[in-house]
């Protein structure tokens, strides 16, 4: 699926590992539930992403960022806007420098948004137009609220 | 009144932009109905049963009488030549084409005027007292915080998609006539020990199908750190908001399963973190203030010989000066409620031609302002008591002085299932019906403070939970019935009225309701005694055993 990544689209080097699979690509997507299983072996790891669902206590995951260099953020439902707290916190607040990606079931309207709060990259769905989601992240050309991004 | 910096209008212009290429590409077919919902809702579009509707913010209810002509063009123009003010401050066009509404947005956004976050689970329209800046007893004028909150909630990238709707209401007086009680954050001005004037933070009141009054999260929270307290609880409920079920999807579900202090410790701990960087300067509140001046008062008035005269001769001019006038902090003048209860129109309905007309009369009589209540009526807040013969002749031609401000025919109503998609049963028709059994305006007077409300749903868009009469509209099996509270209040003595008894039918309902006005004047013990004062000191059983012997 396309990638958009630095507001370009870019080739897609990440693949999500199943949690029963061996972590076979250059660079890994682990799901927390892994990651907190198996985290003796993954922080030796290189190159590793962690994907975080929406229901996820972000607190609980801070002491680990260290380990990631990309965060995916899985929005199960547009309307869920729990990825856009946790984006802000993880930029913000806990000085997360990696990419912070979305993927699922975003629009490509709320790019705009999530942009703001921090997502560096966006898995776009088959029907999105790249360059569409592109565009609306200069949809409004001020703000009244300090970005993150 | 606020006026917009070159850096609002780029943002609202833009908004229009982007709203017009939203709905373009979904008449193209490249946007789900179900992802364009949102988004069209998010800019106060639903679709109702006959036509789109499209609500306006009426930022804390202020409107100049250049914007209240451009409604009326709007009215005109696009609509059925009128619009409707609603219960926050809004205001709602019933039959707008929908590949139209772009070209209204762009023509709203000419005077300072947008829809943004009018509807949708995100940050809403921010409404507060219809008398701020003119009450005898207010503390503080309320609007420069409604401003500043405005500015914050619009285009919040965070909380665009929120658990559900988010409403924050603010008041500066001693009376609340904000019903800032039952808002997901009410604000109220009040002054600590030290005579530092702040805010006291109520959070998790709301209305609809379960109706629950706030409570006090904050006795008093530092001017400085409004948005970031803000803040702290919207980032608290953006999470821990249940998600799983609209109808549990307010912040009052959560403080209630929660429980107060659980939530209060997850925001402090939550504030902890931004409140220095998200601090409001003082400079901030200045500029602010600055924008809110007060007109330019006459300060020097005498007392007016033709008024009192006039109130001494004309018993109509007497009566309406009475019960649609209200006390100013300016000696000489007085705030003038514009009735929209006339009682052949439904409530909370303005023509474009009244529209019209009421913009010249603010520009003669109250410095070319006017303000939406949250009752449905509007407001001219600052007319000289010398003007008021004039005003009220002009405004009895124009159908706009029938006196019953807070009186039985002071109606809060919503559309019904004339026009809404999600109403069980009509309600603009009980309004109707109720206004013609109450035909004589002595016997209103009579029954005095009464506040009725009808919705034509659990929804509850009309607030029938805090009427004095309540009435909710549900369905049993495809027939209309109607269930009635007593005893309800939003202001400062906040209560949640109680149920009379089994619902009522629709042939029955307005017999009922006179009855109930009728049982009233029997139990009272004496004129002083309101109808609110009596349901509270006698219970509903009165008014049941009388009721459900009759029917």
């Amino acid at each position: 699926m396309p990638l958009i990544k630095n507001k370009q689209l870019s080739q897609d080097n990440w693949a999500y590992v199943a949690d029963d699979a061996v972590l076979n690509a250059d660079y890994n997507i682990v799901s927390l539930a892994r990651w907190n299983q198996d985290r003796e072996t993954l922080s030796k790891q290189e190159n590793l992403g962690l994907r975080l669902e929406s229901d996820v206590i972000i607190e609980e995951i801070v002491a680990d960022l260290s380990h990631f260099s990309l965060i995916e953020l899985a929005i199960p439902v547009f309307t869920d806007g729990r990825a856009f707290t946790h984006a802000r916190l993880l930029r913000s607040r806990y000085d997360f420098k990696g990419d912070i990606r979305v993927s699922g079931d975003f629009m490509i309207d709320q790019i705009f948004y999530l942009n703001r709060v921090g997502v560096s990259s966006f898995v776009l769905n088959e029907q999105d137009d790249p360059q569409k989601a592109i565009a609306v992240m200069d949809d409004f050309s001020d703000f009244y609220q300090a970005s993150v991004a | 009144m606020y006026q917009y910096t070159d850096k609002d209008q780029t943002l609202i212009d833009e908004r229009v932009t982007q709203f017009r290429d939203q709905t373009q590409r979904f008449l193209k077919g490249e946007i789900a109905d179900d992802k364009y919902r949102a988004l069209r809702l998010m800019n106060g579009v639903y679709v109702q049963t006959h036509s789109p509707l499209l609500r306006v913010a009426g930022p804390y209810g202020l409107l100049s009488s250049q914007q209240v002509r451009k409604l009326a063009s709007i009215a005109r123009d696009y609509d059925k030549n009128f619009c409707h003010f609603t219960t926050r401050q809004n205001i709602q066009f019933n039959w707008p084409a929908l590949e139209r509404i772009p070209d209204m947005l762009e023509e709203l956004a000419t005077v300072q005027m947008h829809a943004i976050q009018t509807s949708g689970n995100c940050l809403r329209n921010t409404t507060s007292d219809q008398l701020a800046g003119v009450a005898q007893d207010e503390l503080e004028d309320p609007r420069p915080y409604c401003e500043i909150i405005r500015q914050w909630t619009i285009l919040h990238p965070e909380f665009a998609y929120l658990p559900r709707k988010f409403k924050i209401a603010v008041s500066g007086s001693a009376q609340d006539r904000a019903a800032t009680q039952f808002h997901d954050i009410g604000l109220h001005l009040v002054k600590n020990d030290q005579g530092e004037v702040g805010f006291k933070v109520l959070v998790g009141g709301g209305l609809g199908r379960t109706p629950i009054i706030g409570k006090v999260i904050k006795p008093f929270l530092e001017k400085k750190h409004l948005l970031s307290y803000l803040e702290a609880i919207l980032r608290v409920y953006n999470i821990y908001g249940r998600r799983d079920n609209k109808y549990r999807a307010r912040i009052k579900i959560l403080v209630r399963e929660a429980g107060l202090k659980e939530v209060s410790k997850k925001v402090e701990v939550e504030w902890t973190h931004i409140k220095d960087a998200l601090e409001v300067s003082e400079q901030t509140i200045t500029d602010m203030r600055a924008q809110f001046p007060d007109p330019a008062y006459q300060l020097d008035l005498a007392e007016n010989a033709d008024f009192t005269q006039a109130l001494a001769n004309n018993t109509a001019f007497n009566t309406w000066v009475k019960h649609n006038t209200e006390a100013h902090k300016i000696a000489g003048y007085r705030a003038v409620y514009v009735s929209l209860k006339a009682p052949d129109s439904p409530p909370g309905d303005c023509s474009d031609s009244q529209l019209d007309a009421l913009a010249d009369l603010a520009d003669s009589y109250s410095f070319g302002m006017i303000r939406a209540t949250h009752r449905q009526n509007l407001v001219l807040a600052d007319v000289q008591e010398a003007d008021l013969f004039a005003l009220w002749q002009k405004l009895d031609t124009l159908k706009l002085a029938t006196p019953n401000i807070n009186t039985a025919t002071d109606i809060i109503c919503c559309p019904g299932i004339d026009y809404c998609a999600l109403a069980n049963t009509s309600s603009i028709d009980i309004a109707q019906g109720i206004n013609d059994t109450l035909d004589s305006m002595d016997y209103i007077h009579d029954l005095g403070d009464l506040k009725i409300n009808i919705s034509g749903c659990m929804n509850g868009c009309a607030h029938q939970s805090v009427g004095h009469i309540g009435i909710l509209g549900v369905d049993k099996k495809g027939v209309e019935w109607y269930q009635i509270t007593l005893g309800g209040s939003s202001e400062n003595d906040a209560s949640i009225g109680r149920r009379l008894g089994p619902a009522v039918s629709k042939a029955d309902i307005v017999p009922v309701v006179k009855m109930l006005l009728d049982i009233y004047l029997e139990q009272r013990i004496n004129e002083d005694e309101s109808f609110l004062a009596t349901v509270r000191r006698v219970g509903v059983k009165p008014f049941k055993e009388k009721v459900y012997a009759a029917n």
